[in-house]
């Protein structure tokens, strides 16, 4: 019993980190009805910056908020310049597109940093907290950081102007033009949140998979599994999904083996698909004909 | 007679290679209502698309004296064209306060913003009473009501109204109309109406303008229109 817990609460750990990067996917899915692929290279190229910088003596918490700011404004600029040109393309192309912009991050990150991997400080204390053996602290820290990101995405959306007319942009371009929104601006906007968010999901799960450039390639899929099952339209959807994802991985990979582990997220995306197509939370489409 | 807020000449727009309007002209009077009545497939709601720029033009649209014409939808919005399009263009799944929160999107006028939504609840109180309800479950005539707002909302110089009267009980229709005259005299907001119920329009409108497949066949005071029998009977047919 104490292993089963012990597990679903470290599963609770990753699945946060999971939560944000499904989220992020969500944010330029609802956006653009597509998937961006690179969204995890985009997070593991921020968290060099971050190494960069607390090699160059910045503070952690200085580096890590100087992270998410770059990151950002990486995120806008990928969008004005090498999206928007395609916006337009068939869906094929902007899949393409998405997919070289994944190789060309990972192959710069092994060109400048190479592949070696390296640690990647935590930020939170290495002994257990409160004696407690059941979940370290870069474990909880990690997991109250993505709640809190979480949180502030959720304020940001419910009850900005600035959100609400992301939202509506998102929905309805025709009619937020009409209303004087600069439609084009929002998807930019769209993709810095997204990848400040991705950002800050690198840095929390740097200190436990090493920093390398492949660091996010598992995680993506597992983030992608977790945005599926909670319905890929769905925000909200995705952070509970993102969570499920994470308990369930772990919790399979303590009863059936850690081979099964990266199996168990391919499972889902299936069983998904086959099962329930608009996840647990996502809307089902109808359309009149 | 003052400057009229709009004026359009020679306009030519296109779908692709298809053109859809050759050449037309209206204005429409500052504090006035212009209709533009026409068969289905005339050209009218293209004509309120070429004026907001959603579709490539040629030709000259003057928005009070300044040129318009190929600057972005938002720009023109901004400058105070706000248009209730084809198929009412709700944020169905925003609810219905965040709908009108859109509408005064541009705008930095905290109070004045604050008196408008009191304004367009004493024109629409049905909408008060649905809130926090969900756009998209609002009935047919409560979201024409809901995209009226949403534009009345802009403030605008200039009130583009696509086919208000589209897919509503009589009763409602005429509610409509009763209130976009109350509005065009309290606060003077000119209008372009275009319109299927010819009927209906000319009675609101002050000018009128006829479309026949992208062209300009007939046009004068919305009475003269409404008084000359042998238009009325080729191609108003009532």
């Amino acid at each position: 019993m104490d292993l089963l817990l012990h597990q679903v609460l470290s599963g609770l750990a990753t699945g946060g980190i999971y939560a944000s990067v499904a989220l992020a996917l969500v944010m330029i899915y609802q956006a653009t009805h597509l998937v961006n692929f690179a969204q995890g290279e985009i997070a593991m190229f921020a968290t060099y910056i971050c190494w960069t910088l607390i090699q160059a003596d910045v503070p952690y918490w200085g580096a890590f908020f100087l992270t998410i700011v770059i990151a950002f404004a990486g995120g806008v600029l990928v969008e004005r310049v090498i999206v928007r040109p395609v916006e337009n393309s068939p869906v094929l192309s902007l899949v393409i597109v998405f997919i070289g912009l994944l190789v060309i991050f990972n192959s710069i990150a092994g060109w400048i940093y190479s592949y070696t991997i390296k640690p990647f400080p935590s930020p939170f204390p290495s002994e257990p907290l409160w004696g407690n053996t059941y979940i370290g602290p870069h474990e909880l820290g990690s997991m109250c950081v993505t709640l809190v990101v979480l949180a502030l995405v959720f304020m940001f959306f419910r009850y900005t102007p600035l959100g609400l007319a992301m939202r509506a942009a998102a929905q309805n371009p025709v009619s937020s033009r009409l209303v004087g929104v600069r439609v084009g601006w929002m998807l930019a906007l769209g993709w810095g949140l997204a990848s400040a968010i991705g950002a800050v999901a690198g840095m929390m799960v740097a200190p436990i998979v090493f920093l390398e450039p492949n660091m996010m390639g598992g995680i993506l899929l597992y983030a992608f599994a977790g945005a599926l099952l909670g319905g890929i339209d769905s925000p909200g959807g995705a952070v509970v999904g993102g969570f499920l994802v994470g308990v369930i991985e772990n919790v399979v990979g303590v009863y059936f083996g850690s081979e099964l582990k990266l199996s168990v997220a391919l499972v889902i995306i299936v069983a998904v698909l086959v099962i329930r197509p608009s996840g647990l939370f996502g809307k089902v489409h109808v359309a009149r004909v | 007679m003052t400057e009229p807020v709009l004026q359009v000449r020679g306009l030519h727009a296109q779908y692709g290679p298809t053109r859809v309007l050759h050449g037309i002209y209206f204005e429409v009077q500052a504090g006035g209502i212009t209709t533009i009545l026409g068969a289905n497939g005339a050209g009218k709601t293209t004509t309120l698309r070429a004026v907001c720029g959603m579709v490539r033009t040629q030709g000259e649209v003057l928005l009070g004296g300044e040129h318009i014409e190929g600057k972005p939808t938002e720009s023109i919005v901004r400058m105070g064209v706000a248009h209730v399009p084809d198929g009412r263009g709700t944020f169905l799944n925003l609810t219905v306060e965040e709908n009108l929160r859109m509408g005064a999107y541009t705008r930095r006028d905290r109070e004045q913003v604050l008196a408008d939504y009191e304004r367009i609840y004493s024109y629409f109180p049905r909408l008060r009473e649905r809130l926090r309800q969900q756009a998209g479950t609002l009935s047919g005539g409560e979201q024409q009501m809901l995209a009226v707002s949403r534009a009345l909302m802009l403030r605008p110089r200039l009130l583009l109204l696509d086919e208000p009267s589209f897919g509503l009980a009589p009763l409602v229709v005429q509610e409509l109309f009763e209130i976009f005259r109350a509005i065009n005299r309290d606060s003077g907001v000119s209008m372009l109406l275009v319109e299927q119920n010819a009927a209906l329009a000319l009675k609101l409108a002050d000018q009128a303008y006829l479309l026949e497949t992208g062209r300009v066949v007939i046009s004068g005071s919305a009475e003269s229109i409404r008084n000359d029998e042998s238009v009325r009977r080729s191609y108003l047919g009532y």
